[in-house]
């Protein structure tokens, strides 16, 4: 087992590494900009390096500086978290040949995930249902494109190839509309990703996001560790997730978990994945895999009991899964809401010193977050503070503790959504389940604007 | 105005990143202007007593020409200006060179070499002070400014992280 990880990233969830790692009896160093240097987890880490200024692109996303920050410190591994540098395939190759040890799957894996058009193809190969589609990159000529598009059948949306995570994406209701979206996403794509690639594939209207966790040890054993339903979205960005999904048979996500399993073996996967699905009228299209550890994968922990950070590091330390499909017990309901720094309702960042800090506690509570009174969250990253996870025996349960939590919490000195998600555990449709991942942006468009 | 006030107000100039200063206070108005990095004593000097004499003091005793006073209050304000700025020199002009990467510090430039620099070397600014290791490139760190090495911060060998300060120049 590794003696000394360092953490390559920053948040709530380099506060998660910490943990995991402190109960392994593992050493942490971790690396931070000089906006973070009062968090609370770089003053836990057994050692911390100041990798560069606030910035993101001269600190948590340079390459050189981290490495060199292992070097440093003699660490093994180097966890990379979710976002930043953990689905670089270039960081993961050049922290193997540093001689460290990248806890996470292997850069040709992240490669191919990486590309979302390969992605596709690697799954559609491997047996994985795909969301009908250009399959493969949009060629130049419009003729062909006005061509695919009809048969694929309109609403169609253009996705860059590089993009994912909801970024890079534009809907096309109709033909007059379809050549210029797919300029402008080219041309976004080619800015934001370096790639001007962009393929297209069949708007669903009513979807659900359900997605699939699964664990492979690189060593032939691959499990999946149920859902989660993730429809509850703004601008593609995740606000609540739950486990197990409501209303989806056991017979139709087992089916899905082992497609799933099965392609993880095909493609030779080790470490944590998720395969994330678009689903409706009980089928399941592949939309993309995330080749990380992911924001929402405390629910998963909940229902299973699994914890999900260790078995990377265990993975990644060459040991096997102590655990079989069967073993794999899927119990009780769990819910997570991501309190984010930011107007509830215009959405626009809170950055600031939080003066007053209070989470909610209990049974079936659960609070990750990196806060603290008189916190000064840093305005150059990402506006989430804090994810509450609420453990229940059924899902009103869950709900219910949610709830309270909700009511519970308290923070002053800067703006949260805690009011939004508020609004969202009192909404009859969400009470009710099985809501589409349109269904947050409709009601906040319903909304009186103030 | 008095000189005790003044004093503090050169203390305040000296330490902050304000290059310039003006009060005025009832009848009295103090001007004081940071000294630019490179100047000598004696440049600083007369820069001081030039801006004594924009001193105008209130009349501090009844009867007298109020000329006489504000030059004697002058006078006396010029000295402790100049004496000032002459132990805020070497705050003013201490300068920091901070480690601009993380990796290893290595005072020479190969071990058994001789140091790049001791304390009392005199720098230009493009002179080399040390290497700093990173990921298996040696990378060289100049002084950034010209001056006299007056403190090294860090042991040969020692890992540094991004900011981290190595040198004192003054």
């Amino acid at each position: 087992m590794f003696e000394k990880i360092l953490i390559a990233n920053r948040g709530e969830i380099a506060l998660r590494i910490q943990r995991a790692c402190r109960e392994m009896g593992i050493r942490t160093v971790v690396v931070h900009s000089e906006a973070d240097t009062e968090a609370m987890y770089v003053k836990l880490a057994d050692e911390s390096v100041c990798i560069g200024p606030p910035p993101s692109r001269e600190s948590y996303l340079n390459i050189p500086a981290i490495i060199s920050a292992a070097e440093v410190t003699d660490a093994e591994a180097i966890h990379p978290g979710y976002g930043f540098l953990s689905e670089n395939a270039d960081f993961a190759e050049r922290v193997e040949r540093s001689g460290f040890v990248f806890i996470g799957p292997t850069p040709e894996s992240i490669r191919i995930m990486g590309d979302k058009v390969s992605a596709k193809q690697a799954m559609k190969s491997a047996g994985v249902p795909v969301v009908p589609g250009s399959d493969g990159a949009l060629p130049e000529d419009p003729k062909e494109i006005v061509r695919i598009a009809r048969q694929v059948g309109y609403p169609v949306i253009i996705k860059a190839a590089g993009g994912g995570g909801g970024r890079g994406m534009r809907v096309v209701h109709t033909e007059a509309a379809l050549s210029n979206a797919v300029t402008m996403t080219r041309s976004e794509a080619a800015a934001a990703f370096n790639n001007a690639s962009v393929y297209m594939e069949k708007f669903l209207e009513q979807p659900r996001h359900i997605e699939i966790q699964i664990l492979a040890d690189g060593q032939g054993n691959v499990v999946y560790l149920g859902e989660r339903d993730c429809s509850m979205q703004r601008r593609h960005q995740k606000v609540i997730e739950e486990g197990p999904a409501p209303g989806i048979a056991r017979k139709l996500i087992d089916r899905i978990g082992a497609r799933c399993v099965d392609a993880a073996k095909k493609i030779g996967y080790r470490g944590a994945g998720t395969f994330e699905f678009l689903f409706e009228n009980d089928e399941f299209f592949f939309i993309e895999m995330n080749t990380r550890v992911q924001v929402e994968h405390p629910v998963t922990e909940m229902i299973t009991g699994i914890d999900i950070v260790q078995q990377q590091i265990r993975v990644a330390a060459g040991q096997k899964l102590m655990f079989r499909q069967k073993d794999i017990v899927i119990k009780g309901h769990a819910m997570e809401c991501r309190i984010n720094a930011e107007d509830p309702f215009r959405f626009t960042p809170s950055p600031g010193r939080i003066l007053h800090w209070h989470p909610p506690g209990g049974l079936g509570v659960r609070v990750d977050s990196h806060a603290y009174t008189n916190y000064l969250v840093p305005p150059h990253y990402d506006s989430m503070i804090a994810k509450v996870i609420t453990y229940g025996d059924s899902r009103e349960q869950a709900m219910a503790r949610m709830r309270i939590a909700l009511s519970e919490m308290a923070v002053e000195g800067i703006q949260t959504n805690l009011a939004l998600h508020r609004e969202l555990l009192a909404d009859a449709r969400f009470m009710q389940g099985g809501t589409s991942i349109h269904y947050l942006e409709q009601k906040l468009a319903l909304r009186p604007q103030s | 105005m008095d000189l005790r006030k003044i004093k503090s107000l050169i203390d305040l100039v000296s330490e902050s990143d304000i290059s310039e200063l003006e009060i005025t206070e009832n009848e009295g108005k103090v001007r004081i202007v940071k000294a630019q990095a490179g100047l000598s004593a004696s440049q600083m000097h007369s820069l001081a007593a030039m801006q004594a004499l924009q001193l105008q003091g209130p009349p501090a005793m009844p009867g007298m020409p109020a000329a006489q006073i504000s030059q004697q209050a002058a006078h006396e304000s010029a000295q402790l200006l100049s004496l000032d700025a002459n132990a805020g020199e070497a705050k003013l002009m201490g300068h920091t060179v901070k480690s601009p990467m993380v990796g290893t510090f290595y005072r020479a430039s190969q071990p058994g070499a001789d140091p790049f620099v001791q304390i009392g070397s005199k720098v230009s600014e493009h002179d080399v002070l040390c290497l700093i290791e990173a990921m298996k490139l040696l990378n060289e760190i100049e002084a950034g400014q010209a001056g006299t090495v007056t403190q090294i911060l860090v042991e040969n060998g020692q890992p540094v992280e991004y900011g981290q300060p190595l040198f004192v120049i003054e």
